[in-house]
């Protein structure tokens, strides 16, 4: 069943370093599509890491493997990923007249994908 | 600066330069060592993690000067389809510029208002609300030379330098030692605001984790204290944070003799937006009633802040600025890249140096794919394989001279490490712009006064 979380894209050193790389490598292409879970989420949804989670909102959605968020870095309820493409599909186009669309902070919903397998 | 200026052969096909300038983030720290190996950078010292990164991977890649729709072409054809391009949009937009020189984003801005466009800069995406609240309440503001030698007390807000920007710390701000500060961490209290305990957290005295979108509510609180109004406790429902904490660290904040707000993205783009820059930049100001504060932007690409200093001292405004009629108009929302694409308006893209097709709104990225776009960038990117023209051109700083903007709006020059085939951006420009001029004044035809959209 579907669950709603806050999602924070945001930046990481190895999105920056593997960016540098190159946006086709796989070490960028795995950062920007990992999903970062609090573990009382993971434990309680009984996820395991590498486990597919799809992500959605009224504007699009993405599938993905998520991870334990390390020790205290994420509080439950929110999840965590770095910027890319997949962060940019839950974007709408509306920026309430300031140029800048709601990029964090996003109301989005997860359920396990390990179904759909 | 010329390469040779400041490089010294040290082994036969080996150079090293001194002082050369990483423009990978907004800390442009231009104290690097490069060791160069012909068209190779094999030493960074001094660099952090993302500027190893940054001067490792941009060596010469075996690419085409330029793709046509997708096929191989020469810079002349490429350029002479990119004005064609151009000239024929009736509402085009010019998009990018924050990973360029100074000198480049000039051309592109004179180019967009010869075929009367919108310039629109990736600054619109990070800081943008807060070029908003700077119109609304000022910015108190201090360069990071006086932070480094002055700032005893710093408040990092919606921000992971420890991540973002690997010298803030060390070079700039937590840790060096300073003309005023003599003892430089132990001289300075570090406060951490944000909603995730990130890796930053561990180098801030205190951490105050903000409840996800309060950040409105957690600066007016601290200005409400900074005036002393009394506030009820149940604040802490709101903002996740108790009042005790807040009334601590608001006394170290007025106690403070040179306090420094520096913040970030998770204020500018979660809700509230420039709202919320505003609140944080008001609560700069209102702790001068005390002590003296400052409140500054932490700025992510390299030269995003000279896209902001070339755009406003060009037309007045900062981003998101229509040419189309003959003079500037500015309106965020209206003008700015997002928003044009995501609404459809635009019927033409010049990009320099940025990736929206991958980062920005699913709407904004679909309509960028079906119009026609010229791209430049050093590396292939989504944007660059969707374009009808893409160049491919040298790095900025690493191939190319010129000038940036630090992240405190100090310009610094670059010292490039080796020369690459491909041309730089400001060439590149130049020749579109000397194209589009030729047909203008060849077929008189109509300046943007006239022709705007
Ligand atoms: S902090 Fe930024 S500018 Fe300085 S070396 Fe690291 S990536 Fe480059």
């Amino acid at each position: 069943m579907a669950e709603p979380f806050i999602l924070i894209p945001g930046r990481t050193s190895q999105q920056g370093t593997t960016l540098n790389e190159g946006k086709y490598t796989e070490g960028y292409r795995v950062e920007i599509s990992t999903l970062q879970v609090a573990p009382e989420d993971m434990q309680r949804l009984e996820l395991e890491d590498g486990d597919l989670v799809r992500v959605y909102n009224d504007v699009g959605e993405f599938t993905v493997p998520c991870i334990t968020a390390r020790g205290d870095e994420l509080p439950p309820g929110m999840l965590f990923i770095s910027y890319g493409d997949n962060s940019s599909r839950l974007m709408g186009g509306d920026t309430q007249g300031c140029g800048m669309p709601d990029s964090k902070g996003l109301d989005v919903f997860l359920e396990t994908a390990k179904a759909s397998e | 600066m010329s390469t040779t200026e400041a490089a010294t052969e040290t082994a036969p096909g080996l150079r090293v330069v001194q002082d050369a300038t990483c423009t990978f983030c907004g800390c442009v720290c231009d104290d690097m060592e490069l060791t160069v190996e012909g068209d190779r950078i094999t030493k960074a010292k001094n660099a952090c993690v993302l500027g190893k990164a940054w001067f490792f991977n941009h060596h010469v890649e075996e690419r085409p000067e330029a793709l046509i729709d997708g096929q191989p072409a020469g810079y002349d054809q490429a350029m002479e389809r990119a004005a064609e391009i151009l000239l024929s949009a009736r509402f085009p937009l010019t998009y990018g510029l924050s990973d360029t020189t100074t000198e480049a984003q000039r051309v592109a801005l004179a180019i967009t208002d010869w075929i009367g466009g919108i310039v629109d800069t990736t600054t619109s995406v990070c800081h943008g609300p807060s070029g908003i609240a700077f119109q609304g309440v000022g910015e108190v503001t201090c360069s990071l030379g006086e932070v480094k030698n002055r700032a005893d007390y710093l408040i990092f807000w919606g921000g992971n330098p420890a991540e973002s920007h690997p010298r803030h710390f060390t070079k700039y701000s937590l840790m060096p030692k300073g003309e005023f500060v003599p003892n430089g961490r132990k001289d300075r209290t570090a406060v951490l605001i944000d909603v995730r305990k990130t890796k930053s957290a561990k180098a801030a005295d205190h951490f105050l984790q903000v409840k996800p979108r309060r950040d409105f509510e957690l600066a007016w609180a601290l200005r409400a204290l900074a005036r002393g109004v009394e506030l009820d406790p149940s604040i802490e429902e709101t903002t996740g944070i108790p009042l005790e904490t807040l009334e601590e660290i608001m006394d170290g904040m007025k106690k403070a003799k040179f306090g420094v707000i520096l913040f970030g993205m998770g204020l500018t783009m979660t809700r509230g937006k420039h709202l919320n820059s505003e609140a944080v930049l008001a609560l700069a100001r209102d702790m001068n009633e005390h002590t003296r504060w400052s409140a500054k932007p932490m700025r992510g690409h390299g030269n995003v802040t000279g896209a902001d200093n070339v755009v406003s001292w060009s037309t007045g405004y900062p981003f998101g600025v229509h040419l189309g009629s003959g003079f500037p108009r500015f309106n965020p929302g209206e003008f700015t890249a997002s928003d044009v694409l995501a609404r459809g308006e635009a019927d033409a893209a010049l990009i320099i140096a940025s990736d929206p097709m991958s980062n920005f709104s699913q709407p904004a990225r679909d309509h960028l794919e079906g119009i026609p776009s010229v791209v430049l960038d050093p590396k292939l990117s989504d944007t660059a394989r969707t374009a009808s023209v893409a160049f491919t051109t040298s790095t900025y700083g690493i191939n190319t001279g010129g000038t940036v903007y630090r992240m405190d709006d100090v310009p610094i020059p670059l010292r490039p490490a080796f020369d690459s085939p491909y041309k730089s951006d400001l060439e590149i420009l130049r020749g579109i712009e000397s194209r589009i001029r030729q047909r203008q004044l060849a077929g008189s035809l109509p300046g943007p006064a006239v022709s705007g959209a």
